[in-house]
């Protein structure tokens, strides 16, 4: 049996930005987990927004790292895809980090320069309908991948000896990831355009 | 043909063109075009940005409160403080005041923002501009330990510190995957640095960024998150509870403590490490005065860190506000964010359509209207341009004039500007490093002396952070807890109609938003962002911006690898991540470069 002491610290990451319709999955995965389920004490999970080189003193603190985000893999809409460790650069390279000109990939080679990238690597991506609109809301094909995205972290969470528990019911608007009508049901509902 | 602007460039595009598209380590897309003369010195330059959609379009309609979490999101590198610009915009349209603490935890929020972006940017996103890591593996670490330590009593200066990292070095270039420092231009004659001084500012580029982890301690305990810290109309989102117990909840005496210890490793990081890298560096380029452009005209400061809440007259205004025209560094203009004359955005040479291509709109009256139409001389086709016509229009930016002027912003525009009203804690650190570096005050109009105030800013903001943190806590220990003005909390206390502004100086300099809100609801809000200013294109009388005024003049050693425009460039600080979503299908980094 781990001690608490021994458990790796896990880190759950979502990238994106929200603003720009299906860019905004990885931001959304992380909220809609946060609001089912509970997760122990040496889980976190990170809204990371497009946070670029920002996010290195994040990674640092992880052994293992799962990250939700927007890729463009060239399949079809919606298309849900797992790739682990020595196989994320090259997904994540081909990728700038939202409006970034800093890709994912240098945030995780900066952290493999200090000598302190996760040691366990997971991402998560959906391949994207719309990165264009601005504005705009997640299309219906990457919205729907939402549950199946969460339900692969937690795979990976039980394998890691952590795994999340399903919350009584979901939490309220109130205690949600983000707040101030950008969580993801007003920021839909109440668009201007 | 030399043609001369009105604001006194003179412009040659009769030489052999170059085109760098992106322009690499900057946030957002930016393309540099440059004719080059006979010598290889640029005679003429053009700056053209990606495109930005509005805001409003976004935030119509919406809750003025909630404005700041939209626009937190428009760019993960000035989150906090499009959020300060959000708050005080809807303040400033509601007649909303805050109280004193609110504002010393604004001031330490922003100031924090100002020196870890200061550190990010001159480490990670320009300093490659004048290192070269290549050369850093050729150095002696003796030697590079004795040096360090000559200059700082950094204790991170051991022979054995450099020799273990040349060895990380080694192996991290072997590994296929350098990362951050592939593609350089390494081996450039235009680097300077001895092997000795590259090493040390490698080390650094590692503590820099290991660095970061401290530093984002403060916006977490006032903003409650990072990233994305909370922030709140009528103050500041977090309670104050000084016997209060724990790390959860309010701010009690052990969270002060931990910013205040933060406080302390970031003016002696910045002392011990930043500095003293700037002026080695600044030993070796002191030939290398290229790149001062507007700086010595026209430059433009809002203003920021109030003294005192509510008050934003330039005297409570810690970092300067004003506006310098023409060199005369005599008289500083004042700025009024609400007159209808002065700040104005112009699309003559821009892809978008305004009611007349002369005449610019006052923020308040803002639109973003796309128009993509290319100019008569453009060559190659409209998905695929080879090269821009700047006679017709040629960038996504649209062209911010103050009084019709096209002026510089960021820290080498607030030094200049403090410099001329005779503040001592500008005056006298410009004044140290010059001498140091025996170089004249004109020296400081160049893009060293944006690199150099850059640094010179960092250290100002960590000291004031300490002077806001103590003020802080004298007030609170006086017994004043107030965070929050809550009284026009509720939309029923506002008038039917209101318009504001909020301003705040970003890390890269004057930072606007405009709001007007109608029926408790946003009507229309402008953002106009410092990158806007210096990256501006031609106006409709022909003045260039500051990125295209800095290259004239900078002779390019190696028009294949043109390091020195993008030395120049990387020096304002570029952010253009607010416009449109950039992705690069091939995964390829760097700028691919045509010579024409």
């Amino acid at each position: 049996m781990l001690t608490p002491e021994s458990k790796k610290r896990i880190l759950v990451l979502g990238i994106g930005n929200i603003l720009w319709a299906d860019e905004g999955f990885g931001v959304r995965v992380v909220e809609e987990f946060h609001r089912r389920y509970t997760i122990d004490d040496n889980v976190s999970i990170l809204d990371g927004g497009t946070q670029g080189l920002y996010l290195v003193s994040f990674l640092e603190q992880a052994d293992c790292l799962i990250v939700f985000d927007a890729i463009d893999y060239g399949l079809s809409p919606g298309k849900l895809m797992l790739v682990r460790n020595d196989e994320v650069p090259k997904f994540t390279a081909a990728k700038k980090l939202s409006l970034h000109q800093t890709g994912f990939q240098e945030v995780l080679s900066a952290a493999d320069l200090l000598d302190r990238c996760p040691r366990e690597l997971a991402l998560i991506g959906c391949q994207p309908l719309d990165l264009e609109r601005w504005g705009g809301p997640l299309t219906a094909p990457v919205r729907f991948q939402i549950a199946p995205a969460i339900e692969l972290a937690c795979k990976l969470l039980a394998q890691w000896g952590s795994p999340a528990k399903l919350r009584a019911s979901p939490l309220p608007v109130s205690e949600r990831l983000l707040g101030n009508n950008i969580d993801h049901v007003n920021y839909e509902t109440e668009r201007p355009i | 043909m030399v043609v001369q602007t009105p604001n006194g460039f003179n412009l040659d595009r009769s030489g052999k063109r170059i085109v760098i598209d992106p322009l690499t380590r900057i946030e957002g897309h930016l393309r540099v075009e440059a004719n080059l003369d006979a010598d290889n010195v640029v005679r003429n330059a053009v700056s053209s940005g990606t495109m930005w959609r509005g805001i409003e379009v976004i935030l119509r309609g919406r809750d003025p409160r909630d404005a700041w979490a939209f626009t937190e999101r428009i760019c993960g590198v000035c989150t906090g403080t499009h959020a300060l610009t959000s708050v005080r915009a809807v303040e400033n349209a509601l007649g909303i005041t805050i109280p004193e603490n609110a504002n010393s935890i604004r001031n330490i929020m922003q100031l924090c923002l100002l020196v870890h972006d200061h550190l990010v940017h001159f480490y990670h996103l320009h300093a490659l501009d004048w290192v070269d890591v290549i050369s850093a593996l050729k150095a002696d670490p003796k030697s590079t330990s004795a040096l360090a330590q000559s200059i700082s009593p950094w204790p991170l200066s051991s022979p054995g510190y450099f020799k273990d990292l040349q060895i990380r070095l080694t192996k991290f270039f072997g590994s296929g995957q350098p990362g951050p420092f592939k593609n350089g231009y390494w081996g450039h004659p235009a680097y300077k640095l001895p092997p000795e001084v590259n090493l040390i500012t490698v080390a650094h580029y590692l503590e820099a960024l290991d660095f970061q982890k401290e530093i984002v301690k403060i916006q977490a305990v006032y903003g409650g998150k990072n990233p994305h810290p909370n922030w709140l109309v009528g103050g500041v989102a977090c309670a104050i509870n000084i016997d209060g117990t724990g790390a959860a909840g309010a701010i009690n005496m052990e969270r002060l403590n931990l910013v205040s210890s933060v406080i302390d490793r970031s003016i002696e990081f910045v002392e011990q490490v930043y500095l003293p890298d700037i002026a080695a560096i600044g030993s070796f380029y002191k030939d290398w005065l290229h790149g001062g452009g507007l700086s010595s005209k026209s430059v433009m400061s809002y203003g920021d860190i109030p003294e005192n809440a509510n008050d934003c007259s330039a005297k409570s205004l810690k970092l300067p506000r004003g506006v310098i025209l023409g060199g005369n560094l005599e008289e500083i203009l004042p700025i009024d964010h609400g007159d209808p004359e002065q700040i104005q955005e112009f699309v003559a040479h821009s892809w978008y359509k305004y009611p007349s291509e002369f005449s610019g709109l006052h923020p308040w009256e803002g639109i973003t209207e796309p128009n993509f139409e290319l100019g008569a001389k453009v060559k190659g086709s409209r998905t695929d341009i080879k090269e821009l016509d700047e006679g017709g229009k040629y960038s996504w930016i649209k062209a911010p004039r103050w009084r019709g002027h096209a002026v510089e912003v960021g820290p080498l525009a607030r030094y200049i500007i403090g410099y001329a009203q005779g503040k001592a804690e500008f005056k006298e650190p410009t004044n140290r490093l010059l001498k140091g570096l025996n170089l004249p005050l004109s020296a400081l109009f160049s893009t060293f002396g944006r690199t150099a105030t850059r640094a010179l800013e960092c250290q100002w903001a960590a000291h004031q952070m300490r002077y806001f943190q103590d003020k802080l806590v004298v007030h609170i220990k006086a017994g004043n807890s107030a965070t929050a003005n809550v009284s026009k909390w509720k939309p029923e206390s506002w008038p039917n109609e209101a318009k504001g502004y909020g301003f705040t100086e970003a890390p890269r300099g004057a930072l606007g938003h405009w709001i007007k809100i109608k029926d408790t609801k946003i009507d229309n809000y402008q953002c106009v962002v410092p990158t806007t200013w210096n990256g501006s294109p031609r106006d409709s009388k022909g003045n260039i911006g500051a990125f295209e005024a800095s290259l004239i003049g900078t002779p390019i050693a190696d028009p294949q690898r043109p390091l020195e425009i993008l030395r120049t460039i990387h020096s304002f600080d570029p952010c253009l991540a607010c416009s449109t979503h950039v992705i690069s299908p091939d995964g390829q980094e760097m700028a691919s470069v045509n010579v024409r």
